[in-house]
């Protein structure tokens, strides 16, 4: 701080306030939402503080779903939204760690054309080929399944460039001292680069996680059961309920569930995902 | 670049490589091939023949209006969501980085909504601007506003900015953060002991040497109004009223599954490719321009 300033302080003070109220008022209103009636909400009645049926409701989500619409208890899309954010951050890693080592400690034929065939992939996000790419999994049989839902995501541009770039900051002393010791590929890989890349991959695995968590338009093509949503596949049908009146109150609950886990993941990790946000900044 | 030292196997790097090739190819190229085949195909309507014709599926499309619309709209919805949000981003991060009381926190409360799906995003501002029992419109309702984001057009495009904006300060304000404080101190103090009073030090120091990072941020920003936001349009209008929020990736999702007119939603998948193209490119040219600083 140049000079100090009591007053402009104060101004940022009640600036950053403000922002922080803003951020944080739509999920508080869906928390005080989630703990109501249904009649509370339909006659437009909801206050500002929370009221006696949290429990209930979030019972009610989990493990009995909804009366209307879908009735999918939401533990079990809850599971498949993990289970897909997982299956994707890990497999992601691993592919992309394996090809930056291919790419990085070996010389053969192809080499550059094997990285920018991996690196033009950031220019075909999956919206741009959203049927061919859906027929494709159809034809394999790999609707409502995990593969469909994972597999066609995993190949990653952006993990490829990072491990790509961490790998080219190893010192080649490390290589050639491993090689004197007699050490093979897979020695070095697993005994030198992995312990080394360790923050790299964590900042990763945050970001890709919540990559993975909070797919929408892929598991909205290829899943067709309930038992195989997603979670926030799942608000999406609470939402709109043919002949009958949403249930705000589980929808609700049901938001607040999809964002409390990528939530939770960011504030814990907020360094490793601060370094992973910054770094990927292709 | 270049390592000097290597392994010297002949088959192992392609082993390694198999796995991502795959998925690449088999998911990526092959479907982005056939989207560009496609285009060039028109199929009848029992989809018994079809047969090659050239570009006439891109001239259906350029001569259609609903396909002008969904591009004003891609375009109003895309200059509002980034100025909206950069500009949030901008006048917190610069109270941020001032050295406050409390700076940490302020940092962490602002950061989490970018965990936050952009459908859930979307649910929770309709929850507040539901025209029958949302808080906010309710309060509107009272100062006699006619608020319904189901009928009016306006109104649901404001929605779906608002929610998409909301979501995406958070990532701003951090690439504006990092971006202040890797501004050298010195700078700010030598301006002023010559008499710049704060903000005027602004204008002439930290905005300009901070444009490499908004202009950054404006290619990505553009880049997730085009495609992260079809999560909250498909929960929150399924596109409409009308149109209103039909934006193109909308479109190609919507033309291709109702009404199976393939040829015609790969042509507009083809032209989507080729924006995307363009956005990546300025944004690579501006990175290498930034690595020469």
């Amino acid at each position: 701080m140049v000079e100090n300033r009591p007053l402009a302080n104060l101004v940022s003070h009640l600036i950053l306030i403000t922002g922080v109220a803003i951020v944080a008022f739509p999920v508080y209103l869906a928390l005080v939402a989630s703990s109501s009636d249904p009649t509370t909400i339909a006659n437009g009645q909801l206050g500002l503080i929370p009221e006696g049926h949290l429990f209930e409701n979030y019972w009610k989500v989990l493990f009995q779903g909804t009366e209307r619409s879908t009735k999918q208890p939401m533990i079990v899309p809850l599971f498949n939204s993990l289970v897909m954010a997982l299956i994707i951050s890990i497999g992601k890693i691993a592919i992309s760690l394996i090809s930056a080592f291919a790419i990085i400690y070996f010389r053969f034929p192809f080499r550059h054309t094997a990285f920018w065939v991996i690196f033009l992939t950031l220019m075909l996000p999956v919206e741009v080929r959203i049927y061919p790419t859906y027929k494709i999994v159809a034809d394999l049989g790999m609707l409502d399944t995990y593969a469909g839902l994972t597999i066609p995501l995993i190949a990653s541009a952006t993990a490829t460039l990072l491990f790509r770039q961490f790998f080219m900051t190893v010192p080649d002393e490390l290589l050639e001292a491993s090689k004197i010791d007699g050490a093979g590929p897979w020695m070095f890989f697993k005994d030198t680069l992995l312990p080394l890349s360790m923050t790299s991959i964590a900042a990763m695995f945050v970001i890709q996680f919540i990559y993975g968590w909070n797919q929408y338009l892929w598991p909205l093509l290829i899943t067709t059961r309930d038992d195989m949503q997603t979670i926030v596949i799942g608000i999406q049908k609470m939402l709109y309920v043919t002949d009958a009146l949403t249930e705000w109150q589980l929808a609700m609950a049901t938001t607040i569930l999809a964002m409390l886990p990528p939530v939770v993941v960011v504030v814990a990790m907020q360094k490793l995902f601060v370094r992973g946000l910054t770094e990927t900044e292709k | 670049m270049e390592k000097r030292s290597y392994f010297a196997g002949k088959l192992l790097p392609y082993a390694l490589l198999m796995p991502q090739l795959l998925v690449t190819i088999v998911f990526f190229y092959v479907p982005a091939g056939q989207a560009v085949y496609q285009s060039f195909l028109l199929q009848d309507a029992f989809g018994m023949s079809t047969q090659f014709v050239w570009l006439e599926n891109y001239q259906l499309l350029l001569s259609d209006p609903g396909y002008y619309q969904a591009m004003t709209v891609t375009a109003v919805f895309s200059v509002a969501v980034t100025t909206l949000s950069l500009s949030a981003a901008l006048l917190l991060a610069v109270q941020a980085d001032k050295s406050l009381r409390g700076a940490g926190i302020y940092k962490t409360l602002l950061i989490w909504p970018y965990a936050v799906a952009p459908v859930v995003a979307g649910v929770l501002w309709l929850f507040m601007f539901q025209p029958s029992l949302g808080m906010v419109a309710g309060g509107l309702r009272r100062m006699g506003v006619d608020w319904n984001p189901y009928l009016n057009s306006g109104d649901a495009l404001t929605l779906v900015v608002l929610a998409a904006a909301w979501k995406e300060v958070s990532y701003n304000f951090l690439f504006f953060l990092a971006g202040l404080q890797a501004i050298p101190k010195s700078l700010i103090e030598a301006a002023a002991i010559d008499g710049a009073r704060p903000t005027r030090r602004f204008w002439t120091i930290i905005f300009p040497l901070l444009s490499p990072t908004a202009f950054y941020l404006l290619t990505v920003n553009i880049v997730y109004v085009f495609f992260d936001t079809f999560g909250i349009i498909h929960a929150v209008t399924h596109g409409g009223p009308a149109g209103a929020t039909t934006t193109l990736v909308y479109k190609v999702f919507n033309d291709g599954r109702a009404g199976g007119d393939l040829g015609g939603s790969a042509a507009q998948s083809v032209i989507l490719m080729a924006i995307v193209i363009a956005l990546t490119a300025v944004q690579f040219r501006f990175i290498e321009r930034k690595v020469n600083y």
